[in-house]
């Protein structure tokens, strides 16, 4: 094992980082070659692959389903809509500010819950929080608009009250692009930290992870803030981009779509959610211009046989490689 | 009638059987000892399909084990007693017994006929049939153990360690359903860690250390020299 | 009072068909550790097939029999073609298999049947009368009828060579196939009758909402709440648990909108899991 790194240095490490660098560079000078449709679409996807990330946390590295990813975005979504609404100026700041906040309060509430449950009951119970979530915001119409949501203004790009500037679609972009790149960096530092390979280790084998001394029930509070946050995150982005908030992004479906991405693009990886929501979203463009709306059938279909036949999912073979 | 030919067993990365080969004939009772952990429950695993065979060969009748699936082994006429007995503890008795005697092929009136013949030997398993198997003492359990793979009508029993835990009151039953089975024509392997008992039901006998056969003589000869039994068992 | 009368009698029905839809899926749990997330979609499935049977037959019984039937054939070939293989792999991909095939029914619903309600008519007309309270005696019938059902699956179990198969590897596997019992139809089998109930609580609860794709995804969580709270596995503790909530939920949609009322069930969930995480009516664990 020594040897062979000795002998290759900086082989696999280069090889990633120069990766990293073109698909960085493409996704840069995307808002500018693409037409308006697909640089939507491209902001999107990066949008949809955080909260994807934020999911792999659980996921891919500590090993725990959850269904809830729904209730994070779309807390993350309506405290930016609260920021919005409430505040004049509306402001970006407050805006990330409120929906972290938000996602932060809900992830507290099923942080505790992680410790207390295992595997099936914990993926059951998420689900039942996202629901909960759902109800509350769908019927408690005085403030959260019920089930026509909210809408609001998008606020101006603002950098320390120094200089401010309305968001073009192509800005806005960069600025999702900034957001999600600093995110991956620092859940990647993460997750190759010490602090990584222990959720890691609660993945493979938590009893004997408890065994060994560590407190497995720290850690996965904080995996789970960390997910809840990063959730939130995305859903502040996707509220900001779309200028409403909506109680179709708390249902469950959200939750669905984002474990396909987990397991379409690779547990485990970082970087496989973005790719399998790439996946996952232009398969759904492809497909429905023929299909319409049934365009899930083939690609619930096509889901199916990854999980049986390519459970590690499109990138999962990268996942020795990233998580060494 | 039973033949393990240089078989290999790992469990995950563990190598945990090496080279064993061992063979019963139409019949006979083998004994199978050695210390605790030798691989004597292992081999017993392996024939069932029930351990990662990485090497060697197991057939039974001529026809090779491996593409026999776990639930077929009971047609072929392997019937298996579990150390734990792992008798279905909510079921009642008759329900346990009723795992092996609804067998397709078997008429009423011979099902009539097994039962009546195990409650004669198992006179107590009668009384409680209709309790539920968790209910019974630990002596008991072994009994019904014994008796459900006997509803299978078996050409042979693997029978793992059947006095463990048992009063000697009960080791004398289990030693005479032994040679009952053994009159009857059933073939007998016995895994056991009783000496005595195995000396005196068994024909022949192998000896384990880890986890490869060691030595191999007939009953007799193990009888009249003790030696080895003392260098392996350290009895 | 007339009111908790009605709302008594509602909860009442409702727990009797929230019962079989829950016996089904805890019969699967208990057998083989997988955790249906497709179960209220062949409920939905179910009612289609009927409602479909039923405006070409215009026979009720026969559509309840046909799509039984016909959803329990579907799932023993769901069962072989996309669970036989994840047999032995971590259980919960077949969370996500379920899941999968719940999606793939779901938009499969819409495209056979279209976005419309179908309806299913009342196989037993006009309202009985208490005193001078009027309640429906379809959903009088769909109790009885629920009760008959679950109590013929509790006998089967109980009494039937099956039966002792299903409890034989519901126990233990392993020795269930060293017994000789074929534990890969066993599967087969739990998982179809599973399937089968699932869609005869659909018909049987058509006449009361209409038939819809999304009708599906509301009982299966209620079913997931039902069997957590009874123990997982335990059948008469998800039949009590059915009841219990149901009941509870009725009462609370006299106080707030149903859509509300169903905060009710996710409280109790969250309580059982706090409190009494092997189930409410299972005797606390040693």
């Amino acid at each position: 094992m020594t040897a062979s790194i000795a002998a290759r240095p900086r082989s696999p490490a280069a090889g990633y980082w120069t990766g990293f660098a073109v698909v960085v560079a493409l996704l840069v000078i995307a808002p500018i070659v693409l037409p308006p449709f697909w640089q939507r679409f491209a902001t999107e996807i990066l949008i949809w692959g955080l909260l994807a990330m934020s999911s792999d946390i659980l996921i891919g590295y500590t090993g725990m389903v959850s269904f809830g990813h729904s209730a994070f975005f779309g807390l993350g979504m309506y405290g930016a809509a609260a920021a919005l609404l409430t505040i004049k100026p509306p402001s970006l700041g407050l805006a990330v500010l409120y929906g972290l906040v938000a996602a932060g309060v809900a992830a507290v509430f099923v942080a505790y819950f992680a410790t207390r449950l295992r595997d099936i009951y914990f993926a059951i119970s998420t689900l039942v929080f996202s629901q909960i979530f759902y109800v509350i915001i769908f019927t408690w119409t005085e403030v959260t608009g019920g089930e026509n949501g909210l809408t609001f203004r998008q606020p101006a790009l603002s950098i320390l009250g120094l200089w401010s500037d309305r968001f073009t679609p192509t800005t806005f972009h960069w600025f999702v692009l900034a957001v999600v790149l600093v995110s991956y960096l620092l859940v990647r530092r993460i997750t190759r930290s010490p602090f990584g390979m222990v959720l890691q280790s609660i993945r493979e084998n938590e009893p004997r992870t408890r065994a060994i001394g560590y407190h497995v029930e720290r850690y996965k509070i904080v995996a789970v803030m960390l997910s809840g946050l990063f959730a939130g995150l995305a859903g502040v982005l996707y509220a900001i981009q779309n200028k409403f908030a909506a109680p179709d992004f708390v249902f469950f479906t959200v939750s669905g779509e984002v474990v396909i991405f987990n397991v379409m693009g690779g547990m485990g990886t970082l970087v496989g959610p973005f790719a399998g929501a790439a996946f996952f979203l232009l398969l759904r463009e492809g497909l429905s211009r023929f299909l319409t709306e049934y365009y899930l059938i083939p690609v619930g279909i096509i889901f199916i046989i990854m999980v049986i036949f390519l459970p590690q999912g499109l990138l999962g073979f990268l996942r020795r490689r990233l998580n060494a | 009638m039973l033949v393990l030919e240089n078989v290999d067993a790992h469990y995950g990365k563990s190598h945990v059987l090496h080279g064993v080969s061992i063979e019963v004939r139409a019949g006979e009772v083998v004994g199978l000892l050695g210390r605790n952990g030798v691989g004597k429950t292992t081999t017993l695993k392996a024939i069932m399909g029930m351990a990662r065979r990485t090497g060697g060969r197991i057939t039974f009748e001529g026809r090779d084990l491996h593409g026999v699936p776990p639930h077929g082994l009971a047609g072929l006429g392997i019937a298996w007693v579990p150390e734990e007995r792992r008798i279905f503890r909510l079921l009642t008795v008759l329900e346990n017994l009723r795992t092996g005697l609804d067998r397709p092929g078997v008429t009423p009136a011979r099902r009539e006929g097994l039962l009546e013949k195990v409650y004669a030997y198992f006179p107590i398993l009668r009384e409680r049939r209709n309790q539920a198997g968790g209910t019974l003492s630990g002596g008991e359990q072994q009994m019904l153990a014994i008796a459900r793979a006997m509803m299978l009508e078996p050409k042979i029993i693997l029978l793992d360690e059947p006095t463990e835990g048992l009063m000697p009151r009960m080791v004398g039953q289990i030693q005479e359903i032994v040679h009952a089975l053994h009159r009857e024509g059933v073939a007998i392997l016995l895994v056991e860690q009783n000496v005595p008992l195995t000396l005196d039901a068994a024909e022949r006998v192998y000896i384990m250390e880890k986890g490869a056969v060691r030595h191999h003589a007939s009953a007799a000869e193990l009888r009249a020299d003790q030696r080895v039994i003392h260098e392996y068992l350290g009895v | 009072m007339d009111q908790i009368i009605i709302q008594t009698l509602h909860g009442l029905v409702n727990g009797m068909v929230l019962a079989m839809v829950a016996s089904g899926l805890t019969l699967i749990f208990g057998i083989m550790d997988i955790v249906n997330f497709a179960h209220g979609d062949l409920l939905m499935l179910g009612a289609f097939v009927g409602a479909s049977v039923l405006g070409v037959t215009g026979n009720y019984w026969l559509a309840l029999l046909v799509a039984a039937v016909v959803i329990g054939v579907l799932g023993a070939l769901l069962q072989i073609t996309t669970l036989r293989p994840l047999i032995g792999r971590d259980p919960l991909t077949t969370i996500l298999a379920t899941f999968g095939v719940s999606l793939v029914i779901q938009k499969y619903a819409l495209w056979q049947w279209g976005p419309s309600v179908r309806r299913i008519s009342e196989p037993v007309p006009g309202d009985f009368v208490l005193f001078h309270l009027q309640y429906p005696w379809y959903r009088i019938a769909t109790a009885v009828l629920a009760g008959l059902i679950i109590t013929g699956l509790w006998l089967f179990l109980k009494y039937g060579k099956y039966g002792i198969w299903i409890r034989a590897t519901t126990q233990d596997r392993v020795m269930a196939q060293a017994m000789g019992i074929p534990v890969p139809l066993v599967y087969t089998g739990v998982f179809a009758i599973g399937s089968a109930m699932a869609a005869a609580s659909g018909v049987l609860f058509g006449p009361f909402a209409g038939v819809t794709q999304t009708m599906g995804f509301d009982f299966t969580l209620r079913a997931f709440i039902v069997v957590v709270v009874g123990g997982m596995g335990n059948l008469g503790g998800s039949i009590l648990a059915s009841i219990f909530v149901s009941l509870l939920e009725s009462y609370a949609a006299i106080v707030v909108s149903p859509a509300q009322a169903v905060i009710v069930s996710f409280i109790v969930l969250v309580l059982t899991m706090l409190f009494r995480p092997t189930g409410l009516f299972v005797p606390t664990p040693k």
